[in-house]
Order: C-alpha cells, then structure tokens, then sequence
C-alpha cells in the first residue's frame, strides 16, 4: 500500500499529529485507528525506535516510537500519548505521536516538494511540506519505517 | 478472483478428494472387497474426474480417464476379472490419474509416454474374451445399474402401504403414487380403514389410512421401490412376492443413521386387517437375486448424507474465528482479574455469573479448535503410492497397512508432518525390510509389512511407522558413526544410544545410495522438522523383528504449553516440552569457563549456563546465580544447557501469535502471546538460545543493539 506519496493524496484528506514541537502528517487511509498508550512488551535486540509490541486485539503490534525514528528528542511515553495504528506494506504498526492534532483536507498543489537536502532522515521519510496558518505540517511516507539500514546492522 | 477460476480451484479441490476416493476403493478391492459398493464407488470417481475435466477441456485427462473408467467397468460388470496383475494396473492407472490432474492444475502436458503405455495395457484388457460392452446407460448413471431380472414373468407383488403424516405434510399424495404403481401391470388394491378414529378423536392432520396391493406385473422389485422413492421415509412400506420368496430388502438394517426406510413391520393393526398378504419375513439379507438395487441404495443414501454434513469453509475464516475466540478468553481472563481486584466476593453473583462465562468460553474454544482438526487421512492416503513406487524400484515386496486414519489434528500439524512422514515410511521400506530372498531365508513372508498407525494419547498425537524388517543393525550402525568420527572408537554405547545414532547429521547406513533415500540427509532432518513442530522422535528395534519410530507431536500448533517466568524484570514464556528439571543452582557448583561462559556441575557433567536476561539483552549485568532458578532445557540436538531467571510464576497454556505479521522474526524470540492482563509476552526460542552457548555463535551480547 504505497497510498502516501504525493500524487496520491491530491483531494485527499491527511491526519495531522505533534511529535515534539513538530507536525506531521499522513494520509488518512493508511490509518487503521488511533488509541491510547499502553505499556508496551520490549522486544530483544530491537533497534531503539522499537518500543516493543502491544496487544491489539489479538494481534501482536509492533509501537515505533516516531520521535526516535525522526530523530527528534523523545521522552518516556504517558498516559497522554497516543497510538496510530497505520497499514504498511500488509502490515499495521502502530506510531507512537505526542498527539493528534488535526485531520486535513488537502489539494496536490498546496503540497511543496521536501528542500532538497542531504539529511538521509528527511529524504527517506519526508515527501513533502503544507503549510497552514504559519504552521508548516511534513507530510511523510511510512514505507521505510522498520526497513532501516539501523535494522540490518542491529 | 475470475469465476471461472473459482470454480476451476473448486473442481480440482474435488479431483483431490476423488482420487483418494478412488485409491481407497482399489486398495479395499485388493484386500478382496468385489462388492458392488466399492468398484462403484471407484468407477464413480473417475467419472467424476472425467466429467469435470471436460469442461475445462482438460483433453489429456478426459482421454486417460474414459479409456480408465471403460475398464472399470468391465471390472464392475464382471466382463474383466480382478486378478492381482489387472489390479496392479488399475492402482499404476489411478497415479497417472492423479499425475494428470496435477498437470492440468498447473497447466502443463502430462508425460505422454507413460499414460500411453498404460492406455496400450487398458485397452488389451478392454478388449478381453467377451467383447460385450455395458449399455451407455449404465456409464450415465452408474448407481441405477442393477443386473436385469432373468427373465420378464408376470409375478405377483403384494404391497403394503402406510402412509404416515409425514408423507402428506410434504405434500406427497397417496393417490398419486397408487395411481403410478397402477401403471407398472394390474393393480388390486384394498383401502384399510381400521386405525381410523371415531370423527371425535381424529386428528386433522393425521394419517389413518393404509393400503394393501396386489400387483400383478413382469416388473422386478426395484421399479416397485422406485414409485415410492420420494417417500422413502415418510411411509411404512413393505413388498414381498406372491409366488415364490424372493428377497426382502434389507436396507432398512444397512442404511446409516439418518436414513429412516422402514419396510417393516407393518404396524400391528394394520395386519390384523389384511390377512391376506403374509409378508415373507427374515429373508437373508444379501440373496442373491436381486442385491443390484439394494446395494445401490444403500450407496446413493451413503453420498447423499456425506454430501449434506459438510460444508466448505475458506481457512482464513476460521482462523479469523480462532483468533477472536482466542481474545474472548484473554477477555475473559482479564474480566476475571478485574473481578478479583475489586473485592467482589466469591460465592456472590457476579462471580458465580463468570465461572459460567469462563467454562463456556473454554468450551467455544474448544470446539472452534476442532474445526481446524482434521483426520490424519489426507496424509495416509499419499503413502500407499509412495510404497508401491519404492518397492518398484527396490524390487522388494512391500505392503502397507494404516490404523487411526480418523485421528484428527490440527491441519497445520497435517501438513507438517507429511514430509517427515514420506521420510520415514520411505526408509522404512528402503532400509528397514530385506529383500524377498532374504527374507525368505530367515523364515519371514517374502511380503514385507510397513505399519503405519495414528492414536491420540494424553494430548498428543502419536504416529508409529513399524517395519518387520531386519531391524537396526547396531554393530553396523556403531562402526558407520566411528569412521564418519561422530562418535569416538573407544565409546561404550548403550543398544538405545546407538539405535539413536542413526539421527546424527550426516548418516546413512544403506550400503547403496539409492534414489529413494539415502543420502545421509535422512533422519537428522526429519528430527529436525518435528523438534520444529514441538515433537519428540524415539526409535525401538528388535534385531530381526524389525524396527519402530515414534512420533509424538502436539495436537495444535496454535496453542502451548509454557512455563511463565521472568528475565531481568521481562515476562517470557518457555515451552514446557523443552524443560527437563527446574532447580535451585548452589553457588559452588558454578564453575567459569571464561569471562563469559559459565557451567554447572549436574550430576557429575557440567551444562553451559545461559543468562536469559543477559543473552536476550534486557540487563547488562549478570544474574546472582544464588538469586536465580535454573531450568535444565534440551534443545535441537538433545544439546542441554541451564537457563537461569529471576523466577518462576507458573505454568498455563498460552495462544501462539506470531511476531512476523506485523513485524518480523526475532532471534532468541519463537513467537508472542497474550497475557491475562492483555499484554504481550513473548515465548522464548530455546534452541537458539541454547545454540547460542556454542562456538559458533555470537556470545557477546553488547555486540547486539539493547534497547
């Protein structure tokens, strides 16, 4: 399910959550739902943006916490986080976001390509920028986000 | 999916159950079984095949299966004779069969050549001493195909006929089928009014009535059942010939369960009003007369019920159930513990209310577990072929008996012990039994026997594949394991420690490397993928008598029994078939190999010691071994090692969920489960963990990333 790159979302509504001081948003049809945090299983020789695996009814459901995978300072997970639980690649995965801000309704045109810049972090994740009242929101692809080259050597 | 390749999917789904159908009836014709049942049953699947195949315009298939299915019927009308060598061909007839349907399965030409031979063979026996072929008929409707009466004379049929008020509540008409029986000759017919109540006591919708017929017609008794066919039943029917006694059919004693044909008695105050019909009573069930109709009833009524008692199910849908039947008790559990914290009462209502919700979800999960489970059938059936190939090409006399083909377990253990189970069988008449001449010379049947028997016992399946074969040759066995150096020269072994020698990697006995088996990748892999099931493999053998292999696997693969402990703080689960012995570790039995590897002395051997906080990466400190419990587990191998936690807080049954769904496998990790209070807790991956303690594994755990 490649639905989160820019050509897809043209008219398309896009879910907007805070992860630190920053905005970011995906498109809504890759989420499943959104809960609240629950402590989570820690996984063995998982890399650090792993947080482990929770039960999502029945299922066993990897939390990646996007502040770490961002490489954005991160903090122990409250009560007050939550869970958006996205389909990647046949797979759900559960994102672990400060919270959820707001769910936008968006054209093609008011997406500006990403700067062309030589983080590796923004060129695998970042697909493109909106900006809404002074408030500049990265769209972002999730398809890369357990398939890192941190994974391999881990 | 496109509907014709649905349907395509679901016609070679029945060609699947039709050839084991059809292997099934030849082997009980091997065995000696000619009644019409069975070469029915087996001429039917092949038709079967056929007709299927020609829509799809499978032309191979359809040629084979015709030219096939033409012998058959010879077979079925006695034209051909069943010796053992038409036999042979007819079994050689129903692989290629089956080869055909997997060619048109996926699509490519079967070998020509060897179908052709078999159609050369076929048609010599077709066109054996009498050449006269069954009417057409026979072929369009193989069931209704009785041998014709000897010769058309006038009897005299006496009909006793009951309706009960069944037959009218179906809308069926007395009248009409009177009528119809009229049409076969010359009808007297008698209205019995007796059972009929006062107008006061009648019951509107009851049935009083009764007739007794004489028929006078050059009818046999079949044409007389069939007008009643479609009250079969519904009515109390009893028809016996005037003249001389000819058989009364007895399907009413044959029929299974469900099939309600009551022919007799006539009800007690219907006889009394009808002196004259004495209806021929205990006539020998199977005279030889007329069996044709009685026969083939008694089998339309057997494929009817099958028919109706199953239903096909897409596998996603039931394992969608399990999974949620699988969170109604991982609910139920947490309900329980929530019940428990909150001070509630034992014997008060809500509790009560619980234990009751409880034992019926147990029983939801249980039946909805054996839904998955099926008979071990599927499996056995392949084997029979695989014994007639091996003893082709051995030239050796094998025969293959199977017992518990009804034995249910789980379709994924179904269909993973196929594999070690070709194996096993197949060095089972490869290796374990001799060459004819051989046996002969040691008094045994030139035959030899492979055993393959399926039971439940205590939880677990167990499979025995027996040979009464030469049985193990230890001093063999012994000198093959020195010279290949997997044991020492000088290696004092018990009889049962060498016959375990043969699951070595790397070891094969047969002097001669055949293609069958033999190429030292035998019995270690087969170990290899029961261990992977949670099984255990264990071999006996008597020294001339032959040789058994054990199996003993669990029943599902979507539960586990499992020891819940905890690492460096961190819940696991290890599965209870791994641990041998738990036990308190004394602080002078530690010994360091090295700055990492440590051993503990047990009875006089030592075992590595693995840190499970440690290894896993939960901790980087070392566990106190004084504030520690060890557990003796036995991986792959029967390698040992003692895994040492913080503690241990019981044993329960734990529902597998897998890691790699929505994630990916993690090394030391077998799966993940869900707890009574709904978190995850992951299930320890013994062998590599213990694995890990050997040389060629990583010990370094910093090396690896913690979190």
């Amino acid at each position: 399910m490649n639905t989160s790159t820019v050509e897809d979302v043209a008219a398309r509504e896009l879910i907007a959550f805070r992860v630190g001081a920053q905005e970011f948003c995906i498109n809504i049809m890759t989420v499943r739902e959104i809960r609240g945090w629950t402590m989570a299983t820690v996984l063995p020789r998982a890399p650090k943006f792993v947080r482990g695996v929770i039960n999502l009814r029945g299922a066993v459901l990897p939390i990646v916490d996007l502040a770490v995978r961002l490489g954005l300072p991160s903090a122990e997970p409250t009560a007050r986080n939550v869970i958006i639980v996205a389909q990647v690649n046949n797979q759900q995965i559960g994102l672990l976001v400060d919270e959820v801000s707001d769910i936008l309704t968006t054209n093609e045109k008011d997406i500006q390509a990403a700067p062309d810049v030589s983080s590796e972090l923004v060129r695998s994740f970042v697909r493109g920028l909106l900006s809404l009242d002074e408030r500049m929101i990265s769209l972002i692809s999730l398809d890369h986000l357990l398939a890192a080259p941190e994974l391999e050597a881990a | 999916m496109d509907p014709m390749a649905a349907i395509r999917d679901v016609f070679f789904q029945e060609c699947e159950e039709q050839l084991a159908e059809l292997e099934t009836g030849l082997l009980r014709m091997e065995d000696g079984a000619d009644d019409p049942d069975t070469v029915n049953a087996v001429f039917r699947a092949v038709h079967s095949i056929k007709g299927g195949a020609g829509i799809f315009s499978l032309d191979a298939l359809v040629r084979f299966a015709h030219v096939f299915e033409t012998s058959l019927d010879g077979v079925r009308s006695k034209r051909i004779a069943v010796t053992p060598a038409v036999m042979k061909l007819l079994l050689r007839a129903a692989d290629a069969l089956a080869d055909h349907v997997r060619a048109g399965r996926e699509g490519v030409a079967a070998e020509p050549g060897k179908t052709a031979a078999l159609v050369a063979e076929f048609a010599v026996l077709n066109a054996g001493p009498s050449a006269a072929a069954a009417p057409p008929a026979a072929v369009a409707a193989p069931v209704a195909a009785p041998p014709p009466p000897p010769a058309p004379v006038e009897r005299i049929w006496n009909i006793e006929f009951k309706p009960l008020a069944v037959l009218y509540a179906k809308g069926n008409e007395a009248a009409l089928l009177l009528r119809e029986l009229g049409q076969l000759g010359r009808l007297e017919l008698d209205l019995n009014t007796k059972s009929l109540p006062s107008l006061a006591e009648i019951e509107p919708e009851g049935a009083y009535l009764s007739w007794t017929a004489r028929l006078h017609a050059e009818c046999d008794e079949a044409a007389v059942r069939d007008v009643f066919d479609f009250v079969d039943g519904d009515c109390t029917l009893s028809i016996s010939l005037q003249p001389a006694p000819v058989a009364r059919p007895a399907a009413a004693e044959e029929a299974p369960e469900g099939f309600e044909f009551e022919f007799f008695p006539p009800s007690a105050e219907s006889s009394e009003s009808e002196p004259v019909s004495e209806p021929v009573a205990e006539v020998p069930e199977h005279h030889p007369a007329a069996p044709g109709p009685v026969e083939a009833m008694a089998a339309k009524a057997e494929t009817s019920s099958a028919v109706s008692a199953t239903i096909r199910v897409d596998l996603d849908r039931v394992d969608r159930l399990i999974d949620l039947v699988g969170e109604l008790v991982i609910n139920e559990a947490m309900l329980s513990q929530r019940v428990l914290e909150a001070g509630i009462a034992r014997a008060s209502g809500v509790a009560m209310a619980l234990d009751e919700l409880e034992h019926l979800t147990r029983e939801i999960q249980d039946s909805v577990m054996a839904i998955r489970a099926q008979p071990v059938r599927s499996v056995f059936q392949r084997m029979p072929r695989l014994v007639r190939e091996v003893a082709a090409q051995t030239g050796k006399q094998v025969r293959l008996l199977t017992e518990g083909e009804g034995t249910e377990v789980d379709k994924t253990v179904i269909e993973r012990i196929a594999d070690p189970l070709t194996h096993m069988i197949r060095n089972a008449s490869d290796h374990g039994l001799e060459s004819p001449a051989k046996r002969l010379a040691a008094g045994k049947p030139a035959e030899g026997v492979v055993r393959l028997t399926a039971l439940h016992r205590s939880g677990r399946i167990v499979l025995e594949v027996a040979d009464d074969g030469a049985g193990i040759n230890r001093p063999r066995v012994k000198a093959i394991a020195v010279e290949k150096g997997l044991i020492a020269a000088d290696a004092q072994l018990s009889d049962e420690e060498i016959d375990n020698l043969i699951f070595l990697p790397g070891f094969s006995t047969a002097a001669v490397i055949s293609d069958i088996s033999g190429r030292g990748v035998g019995m270690d892999v087969v170990r290899q993928s029961v261990t992977a099931l949670g099984g255990r493999i264990s071999i006996s053998s008597r020294p001339g008598h032959g040789s058994t292999f054990t199996l003993s696997l669990p029943l599902t693969l979507a539960v586990l029994d499992g020891m819940v402990v905890s690492a460096a703080g961190h819940t696991l689960i290890i599965p209870l078939g791994t641990i041998l012995e738990t036990l308190q570790p004394r602080a002078k039995d530690v010994h360091a190999l090295d700055n990492d590897l440590r051993v503990l002395a047990l009875r006089g051997g030592y075992v590595p010691i693995v840190d499970v906080g440690l290894t896993l990466g939960y901790s980087d400190q070392r566990i106190e071994t004084t504030q520690s419990v060890a557990l003796l587990v036995e991986g792959e191998g029967r390698t040992k090692a003692v895994l040492l936690v913080d503690a241990i807080h019981g044993q329960r049954q734990v529902v597998i969920k897998s890691l790699e769904a929505n994630y990916r496998a993690v090394p030391g990790i077998a799966a993940a489960t869900v707890m009574g209070d709904g978190r995850v807790a992951l299930i320890l991956d013994v062998d590599a963990v213990v694995s890990g303690t050997r040389s060629d594994a990583p010990r370094e755990p910093s090396l690896l990333e913690a979190r």
